[in-house]
């Protein structure tokens, strides 16, 4: 049997529904559109596994798909107008989108690396960058240290750049997220969608705090991401919290967000092993360390 | 004996070798990124550099080769790999801030920090191969055992580096154990040399 046809297969059994609707090719790993149910998704294809990266309900576009979406949303808690935003990572453009008619006079700029996933995004999931919206194809290291350079600053930083399957490990460092942090406005928020699992959560927990000092620790039970929100400021008190929920429930209301259901799971705990070294340009084994139960 | 000495030294060569190129990708990436072009820089360098090499090494081959000569080869690729302690975020950030293109500036800082030590590395393989050549009719087999025994350290320098060492060592205590394991494998050349 060709290889290619066992893969087609062998995807076919664990996804009986999924029909894959096109296929691109990418320098960092296949990138598949499947349909399914009335979804319509972006995923990595890595070996013979799928990971949904981003989806619409082609039913409700504007609903977000996945929870870990909605959770990002959460950021609006800790800064509800933010004039200036920078997401890392573009996926089928989600986000963006969603703060765009959001926050009309936002400032917003996407970092991707993969040509790719941006041609995907445009074709399949109607998203461009247009009005306030800018996307810049390079690596958000490079484009950080570049921004830094050129002095510019961000209100709101949004890091969605890992998979389950692969971390790129220079963007989970003690020194990224100092460099991150210095991008950031004197009241500057930045929110990361991470990982809840693996022994990798002692070390990541460790090197936020480093890099932010006490930060909330967003998850929910039927979810494996987690979201860290971490401010230059002294974070608000619960009651600020459920205030900003409130005042955002109508607005987030057709983006499926149930807001003002999330600052009840946000953590303060330092629940990690606080002697765990903290992941640095020096020390980075984060991919062999996700994989360490 | 000495066919056990030179065999040895090939490995730990091979070993070193692979050990920084796949470090290389994590000294470059907080400056220019964990892009393909990145990878590309350092293989790139790492090519020409062992090509350069492995004609330097022929040609030194020429002129009275001995172990000690050998030993000043490892002293060398040892002292030519500490400047990716010492210099390599001074060097990045200056690249950083004149080459606006990280594919060049990746490939600019993959030839200033690790073209230098990877010629030396490459001519250990051509001058270990003359060493051991007796015979024109056992050359084959020579450098054929030597070619095994060095990429065998090759394979175990990567798998090494990836699997473990990044897990228990900081990037920079790991380039000084190879810079320390090149004086010792040039000690090693010396002891065995003196007897020559």
């Amino acid at each position: 049997m060709k290889p290619a046809l066992a893969l087609v297969l062998g995807l076919a059994c664990i996804f009986p529904h999924a029909e894959v609707i096109h296929e691109e090719p990418s320098l960092y790993g296949k990138i598949l559109v499947t349909r399914e149910d009335g979804f319509l998704c972006m995923q990595f294809a890595v070996r013979s596994e799928r990971r949904r990266q981003s989806c619409i309900d082609e039913r409700a576009p504007k609903k977000m798909a996945l929870q870990y979406t909605r959770m990002m949303m959460a950021s609006l808690l800790l800064t509800p107008e933010p004039e200036s935003v920078l997401i890392t990572g573009l996926g089928g453009g989600t986000l963006p989108r969603a703060l765009a008619e959001l926050l009309p006079e936002a400032r917003i700029d996407v970092v991707e690396i993969a040509p790719a996933v941006v041609s995907v995004a445009d074709r399949f999931f109607d998203f461009r960058a247009a009005g306030n919206t800018r996307v810049f194809v390079r690596d958000a290291r490079v484009f950080t240290r570049r921004a830094l350079r050129d002095g510019k600053r961000y209100e709101l930083i949004l890091l969605d750049t890992f998979d389950g399957d692969y971390i790129p490990e220079h963007l989970m460092t003690l020194e990224y997220l100092q460099e991150t942090r210095r991008l950031l406005t004197p009241n500057g928020v930045l929110v990361a969608n991470t990982f809840a699992t693996s022994r990798l959560y002692d070390h990541e927990s460790e090197t936020y705090y480093r890099a932010f000092g006490p930060f909330l620790n967003f998850t929910i039970r039927e979810s494996a991401n987690r979201i860290v929100l971490a401010s230059i400021m002294p974070l608000p008190d619960n009651a600020t919290l459920r205030r900003a929920a409130r005042s955002w429930r109508q607005r987030l209301a057709p983006y499926g967000v149930p807001i003002t259901s999330y600052p009840r799971r946000f953590d303060r705990a330092q629940d990690w092993n606080r002697d765990r070294r903290p992941l640095t340009d020096q020390y980075s084994p984060a991919n062999v360390l996700q994989r360490m139960d | 004996m000495r066919t056990v000495v030179v065999n040895v030294l090939a490995f730990g060569g091979g070993f070193v070798i692979m050990s920084l190129e796949l470090l290389g990708g994590r000294v470059l990436a907080p400056y220019f990124g964990g892009s393909i072009y990145v990878w590309g820089s350092i293989i790139t360098v790492f090519m020409l550099a062992l090509s350069a090499g492995y004609l330097l090494g022929g040609y030194l081959s020429l002129r009275r080769p001995n172990l000690r000569k050998l030993g000043l080869i490892l002293i060398g690729a040892g002292v030519l790999v500490c400047p990716l302690v010492l210099i390599a975020e001074p060097a990045m950030s200056w690249i950083f801030d004149r080459v606006e293109d990280p594919r060049y500036g990746s490939l600019l800082a993959s030839l200033v920090l690790f073209m230098p030590p990877t010629i030396i590395l490459g001519m250990i393989s051509p001058y270990a191969v003359r060493l051991l050549v007796k015979a024109t009719e056992e050359s084959g087999r020579v450098a054929g055992t030597l070619y095994f025994v060095s990429t065998f350290g090759s394979a175990l320098g990567t798998l090494g580096t990836s699997f473990y060492f990044v897990l228990w060592f900081e990037l920079n205590t790991i380039v000084a154990m190879l810079a320390g394991a090149l004086a010792l494998l040039a000690c090693l050349a010396f002891a065995a040399g003196r007897t020559e």
